[in-house]
């Protein structure tokens, strides 16, 4: 209908609406949260418009809920708006950690007017956890932007307190906004709202009491602080077993206190790979490495080259082989731990099957060492016998023809030294440590970084492999690092580049700013 | 409709006079249609309009009742031509899809429809999937309006209005023997809100009438001469005909004082959010009160070109807020009053942007620019507006762009089409890589990570045929990837029968997941479910069998990878010549636990012996180097820190929204990863044999692990 217009200027009205943005990944239940609040709205008389673009939420993707909600005047329908407008948003609930940093950047989150609600859990993207490093996001930064970008922040786990009570995300954030108390309506209109939506009714009301009780609590620790901290334990006094008793003595007696815990660390870790007597294997190579710190000015720089070899010596020590992967396979602390982490009731029975592809290079591996080589350079042997050997066998741990048979392959572990796979692995072992040691004397920090280097050595197989070669690639540049100010800081940058994507692209691209830098590629 | 059942929204269809209606937008369309007495719909799914298609399709008692025809079409052409009923007789019908794609998949049914006229109420919903969070090009369906002279309708994005325009759209149609095009945004598709319903109508003339009593009329059929005398009709007697309804009508609104020296022309689906902008500027309120006049188009063509003059006669300036790009309706405002002496001047994208989202803040610059040279006075008392610089400027804000990740849309947990990523990812590793060509569907999010496979997609079903240049001797061959539902669209002729015909030499790998996945899972020709309204279990198989493909593979487990990945290798290095068709299927995981979740859930309930599986990963085991990952992009698969002082990088660790499709497995066996993951089958309900084997293997277990855990020495601390 054609609206007769008047020639008088109305008379503004001053109310707004209240605006709620959800941001949430497809899943979390962004949909029934923002269901919920234009319930809750609606029951209470207000007016209520919730939209969204859910297309790429139902797979996993991020997205935007945005309600508006208003009391009506005189039967007049407000107008309202279907996108929030940056500095505009009262209420802000993030579904999770780095979705709230979303929020902050997309300037939904003000300090003037947005309360931010926001689950401190990490849901990590694939960009993140594709890294062959650590590629994660710092929600340390979404800590600090937090404490600028909003008027009040209410930030914890509200994932794993959903979990705990059998619900999900959206229950808990529907909890503590209730107890935020930015929306004018009472914790009992909030519960009605569940009801009304008639689904999984009773896990949602205890997320969501839970969540509101919890939301009142004080703010915990920064959620930047919620990844475990690495367990390292000060040494015992004593040990009632002789040998480790020794071991602990070697510890104490050889070096400062600040190095002792990741020497114990590694001792136990050997202890557990081996014997003791390779734990005292270990120490007597870390010792090798100790006089040559403190030799190198070591005592004024806290023995990091001591800390740093204790580590990753340890690492390179206890390599993966497949007898290593049959022991832990096979433990008792193994099938507890499994029963917990997937969640099996005391009436539920289960069985475990491992996905295991052994190749005739592992075979070769854990024979006596002059075999395994005389095996390798017989292609022809070896290639007859890799085609019986390579395929992938589902080891059903749980019974006793397959657990025998690991229990077994996890016993040859007394042969283990004699193999030629640990052959190798003592010998790069060796070669490494040595350049650590022949560089410290004349540049203390490029021989820790080369140490830590061995941090680029891992998986199995084909990324194993992959591994050596960026790690030999890197270590080829000491030579040539050797003796410039910023070597060490190069060397750093090399090896963080290498942990960025498999193909060693970043790697690449690093050296090449090397070469372009120094010139003198000759000397790789 | 297969696993999703839509019965609550179908109650909503049923409401009567006078009841309120709450609830989406595109539903309160689907109510409206039935409430205009629409005779057949049809349509093509997908977002933002699945909805009407999905509740319809469950529908069908009601829309028996009414005496509603409604099918799913095969394709936006097929739906469209179906609009040829209501040309010789008085039978309203409706058609839906996306918007543009569907829209240029139908334009050759449409410039036919457009050409003859129609007697029925003919109306084209079109869900517009523009700006943030489309998945389609940007492009405007206003262009086809133009070219081939139909109406379009843009009204104000709330229920009661779109809701009128179905109504009004119906009579239009009629009224000038037009198609009528009605654009709905996605959001306004997906506003929630709530408008007074009215009763059900009957058609008041139906198909089966109309079959019983045939009619012809050579002048409506696109052949000369007639074809020639339909231009002239258009633009003689349709045309005039729609704008006098437009105008009689009131179709376009007023809001806000009449007089005043500037104004503010807009297409209706601008409205909350030109309204909000002049909230902002303090130059209206909340209950749609402008201090402004406002020109509110709800029919965005044809113009009504004695209304826009009317409105810029006597004001200095105005200004034309439309979305996207090029501005048809600034051009033809310009033309309108150049031709008229209006010295009015014109503004719209000079201050507004030339395309992308016309969000709020974007509308408040620009409005305000406008102001500022025309009527600055009324900018006067302006309230400060809400202003995120300041915080976006701040250092500690700037840094978060270097931690939160990219979050696209990606594979579902266990979705079937991962492993043939994996698989392909893995035959790269060994032949290199290829050139990939994609298709519309959910196996596009391949070219994400952490697959990064596959280049461009020409459109739906047209994978195949965007690999067809691609026919020369090499020493390699292009692979085309498709799903079931482009194949079924367009892909069995377009693509396959192309290649065919050809003698294409390239693999065409067609992704079955039983559905139409990626528009909500729909039923489509080839899925297995039984459809009582549906032919379903018409085998892809078959038909590119009928088509004459002679190398054919059909993988009916795509979570074998090892199996996938040898395929393609047999289809990239076999001598046998024509197209070498691969058919990889599993069902969609989605939808597959939609269906069987509750069905286990009842089972155990009930006391039955269930296995459920899922995987997990021994963290100690896992070295962290992420390689499973990318091999998977799984979203149960991620990464854990530990408290290990010797472990710097997280290990990969799986939640429990593990579905335990078999892909981390498979892909560690394929690929030849770690042995870390672990297959976990968690027998609910055990029999009693099961206890009794249970209770054997953990004697024999546990003796042996207690002998081994004595003799290891370790600290007792």
């Amino acid at each position: 209908m054609l609206q007769k217009p008047s020639n008088m200027a109305p008379r503004l009205a001053t109310e707004k609406p209240i605006t709620v943005a959800i941001l949430a990944m497809g899943g979390q239940g962004g949909g029934v949260l923002s269901d919920w609040i234009v319930d809750l709205a609606e029951a209470g008389g207000w007016v209520a418009q919730s939209t969204s673009v859910p297309g790429v939420a139902q797979r996993t993707g991020a997205t935007i809920y945005y309600i508006e909600m208003l009391p009506p005047k005189d039967a007049k329908p407000p107008v309202l708006s279907l996108m929030p407008t940056p500095g505009d948003v009262d209420v802000v609930l993030a579904a999770e950690f780095m979705e709230a940093g979303r929020a902050m950047l997309r300037g939904l989150v003000t300090p003037e007017r947005t309360t931010l609600i926001a689950s401190s859990h990490r849901s990590y993207a694939v960009t993140e956890k594709e890294k062959p490093g650590d590629g994660t996001g710092d929600p340390a930064v979404v800590v600090e932007a937090t404490g600028v970008s909003a008027k009040r922040a209410i930030v914890f786990d509200m994932q794993s307190l959903a979990e705990a009570n059998g619900s999900v995300v959206s229950a808990a954030m529907f909890g503590a906004l209730a107890s935020a108390e930015v929306l004018p309506f009472p914790r009992s209109a909030f519960e009605t709202a569940i009801r009304a939506g008639g689904k999984g009714v009773e896990a949602s009301l205890r997320a969501f009491a839970a969540a509101y009780d919890r939301a009142r609590e004080p703010a915990g620790k920064a959620p930047s602080q919620q990844l475990p901290a690495k367990l390292l334990p000060p040494l015992p006094a004593s040990d009632p077993h002789p040998g480790l008793n020794r071991l602990l003595d070697r510890i104490r007696a050889g070096y400062p206190q600040p190095v002792q815990p990741m020497l114990f660390a590694g001792v136990k870790r050997l202890l557990d790979y081996q014997d003791v007597a390779y734990a005292n294997e270990y120490l007597d190579k870390v010792e090798a490495a100790h006089r040559l710190d403190a030799a190198g000015g070591g005592a004024r720089r806290g023995f990091a080259f001591t800390a740093e070899v204790a580590k990753y010596l340890a690492v390179a020590m206890a390599y993966d082989d497949v007898i290593r992967v049959a022991d832990l396979k096979t433990r008792a602390s193994r099938f507890e731990r499994v029963r917990k982490e997937i969640g099996v009731k005391s009436d539920q029975i289960v069985y475990t099957t491992e996905y295991m592809h052994p190749r005739m290079e592992e075979v070769a591996g854990t024979m006596p060492a002059a075999l395994g080589r005389w095996l390798e350079d017989s292609p022809r042997l070896f290639g007859t016998l890799d085609k019986m050997i390579n395929k992938g066998r589902r080891v059903r741990t749980g019974t006793v023809g397959w657990y025998l048979m690991l229990h077994m392959l996890a016993g040859t572990k007394r042969f283990r030294r004699r193999t030629l796979r640990h052959a190798r692995e003592i010998e790069h072992i060796d070669r490494w440590l040595d350049l650590a040691g022949k560089v410290i004397a004349a540049d203390y920090e490029l021989a820790v970084e080369v140490v830590s280097c061995r941090r680029l050595v891992k998986g199995y197989s084909d990324t194993h492999a992959r591994g050596h070669s960026k790690f030999d690639k890197v270590i080829g540049q000491v030579s040539r690092l050797q003796g410039r100010a910023d070597g060490a800081s190069w060397l750093n940058r090399l090896r963080r580049a290498a942990l960025l994507d498999e193909e060693g692209k970043a790697l690449d691209g690093a050296l090449q700013t090397i070469d372009s830098i120094y010139g003198d590629k000759a000397a790789a | 409709m297969a696993e999703r059942s839509f019965a609550r929204e179908v109650e909503d269809l049923k409401l009567g006079e006078g009841e309120i209606f709450r609830g989406e937008g595109i539903l309160a369309i689907t109510k409206a249609l039935l409430q205009s007495g629409v005779g057949y719909v049809g349509g093509y799914q997908g977002s933002p309009i699945s909805h009407l298609m999905d509740v319809l399709a469950d529908a069908k008692g009601v829309l028996d009742d009414l005496g509603v025809h409604f099918e799913s079409s095969a394709s936006e052409a097929a739906a469209a031509a179906m609009l040829s009923a209501s040309v010789m007789y008085p039978i309203r019908g409706a058609v839906t899809w996306k918007s543009t794609a569907g829209t240029n998949v139908a334009s050759d049914a449409l410039t036919n429809l457009a050409s003859g006229g129609v007697m029925g109420g003919s109306l084209i919903i079109l869900g517009e999937d523009f700006g943030e969070g489309s998945s389609i090009p940007q492009e405007r369906s206003h262009a086809f309006a133009m070219k081939s002279q139909m109406w379009l309708l843009d009204p104000r994005p709330n229920l009661t209005s779109m809701v009128k325009a179905v109504e009004d759209g119906f009579e239009l149609s009629e009224a000038s023997n037009t198609p009528v095009m009605l654009q709905i945004r996605i959001r306004a598709c997906h506003v929630h809100g709530h408008f007074v319903a009215k009763d059900n109508k009957r058609p008041t003339f139906t198909l089966k009438e109309a079959l019983e009593n045939p009619r012809r009329d050579v002048n409506r059929v696109v052949l000369p001469p007639a074809s020639l005398f339909h231009d002239k009709e258009k633009l003689e007697q349709r045309w005039p005909k729609a704008v006098e309804f437009i105008r009689s009508r009131g179709l376009n609104e007023h809001f806000g004082p009449t007089d005043g020296d500037v104004g503010i022309i807009l297409q209706g689906g601008m409205y909350n959010g030109v309204m909000r902008a002049l909230q902002l500027l303090g130059l209206a309120d909340v209950y749609g009160n402008s201090l402004l006049p406002l020109y509110v188009l709800n029919v965005t063509y044809p113009l009504v070109d004695d209304e826009v003059a009317d409105f810029c006669l006597g004001k200095k300036a105005v200004i034309m807020v439309e979305e996207g790009h090029p501005e048809y309706l600034e051009q033809s405002l310009n033309t309108i009053l150049r031709r008229r002496d209006i010295a009015t001047k014109v503004h719209g994208k000079d201050l507004l942007s030339l395309g992308g989202d016309y969000t709020t803040a974007l509308m408040v610059d620009g409005l305000r620019s406008f102001l500022k040279s025309h009527a600055p006075r009324l900018l006067g008392n302006q309230p400060p507006t809400p202003d995120p610089k300041p915080v976006l400027e701040n250092a500690k804000v700037k840094a978060l762009t270097e931690v939160v990740p990219p979050r696209p849309a990606g594979f579902c947990t266990g979705c079937p089409e991962r492993p043939i990523f994996a698989g392909m990812k893995l035959m790269e590793k060994e032949l290199g890589q290829h050139h990939v060509s994609g298709d519309i569907g959910c196996h596009i999010f391949s070219v994400l990570p952490p697959f990064n496979i596959g280049g461009n997609t020409m459109g739906y079903g047209l994978s195949g045929a965007g690999a067809s240049a691609f026919n020369v001797k090499a020493d390699k061959r292009p692979i085309a990837v498709m799903g079931d539902g482009g194949f079924w669209h367009n892909g069995l002729v377009s693509s396959v029968g192309n290649a065919v015909f050809n003698k294409h030499d390239g693999v065409i790998l067609i992704v079955d997941n039983h559905y139409s996945a990626a528009t909500g899972g729909q039923d489509i020709l080839s899925s297995r479910a039984q459809n009582p309204t549906r032919s379903t279990n018409n085998t892809i198989a078959e038909a590119v069998k009928g088509v004459g493909v002679k190398w054919l593979r059909q993988i009916d487990r795509t979570y074998d990878v090892a199996k996938v990945r040898d395929t393609l290798k047999e289809a990239l290095t076999t001598p046998e010549e024509g197209p070498k068709v691969i058919i990889a299927s599993s069902e969609c995981m989605l939808n597959k636990q939609r269906r069987v979740k509750p069905q286990f859930n009842q089972a155990v309930k009930g006391g039955k012996r269930m296995v459920r599986e899922r995987f997990g990963v021994d963290e100690d085991v896992c070295t962290g180097d992420h390689a499973c990952i990318r091999l998977s992009g799984c979203p149960s698969l991620s990464v854990k820190h530990t408290d290990d002082p010797l472990k710097d990088d997280p290990v990969a660790a799986i939640d429990n929204s593990c579905v335990g499709c078999g892909n981390c497995g498979e892909v560690s066996e394929a690929a030849v990863l770690c042995p870390s993951f672990y297959r976990a089958d968690i027998i609910y309900n055990p029999t009693r044999l099961d206890r009794i084997a249970a209770t054997l293997r953990g004697l024999f277990i546990g003796f042996l692990q207690r002998r081994r855990a004595s003799r290891q020495i370790a600290f007792a601390a």
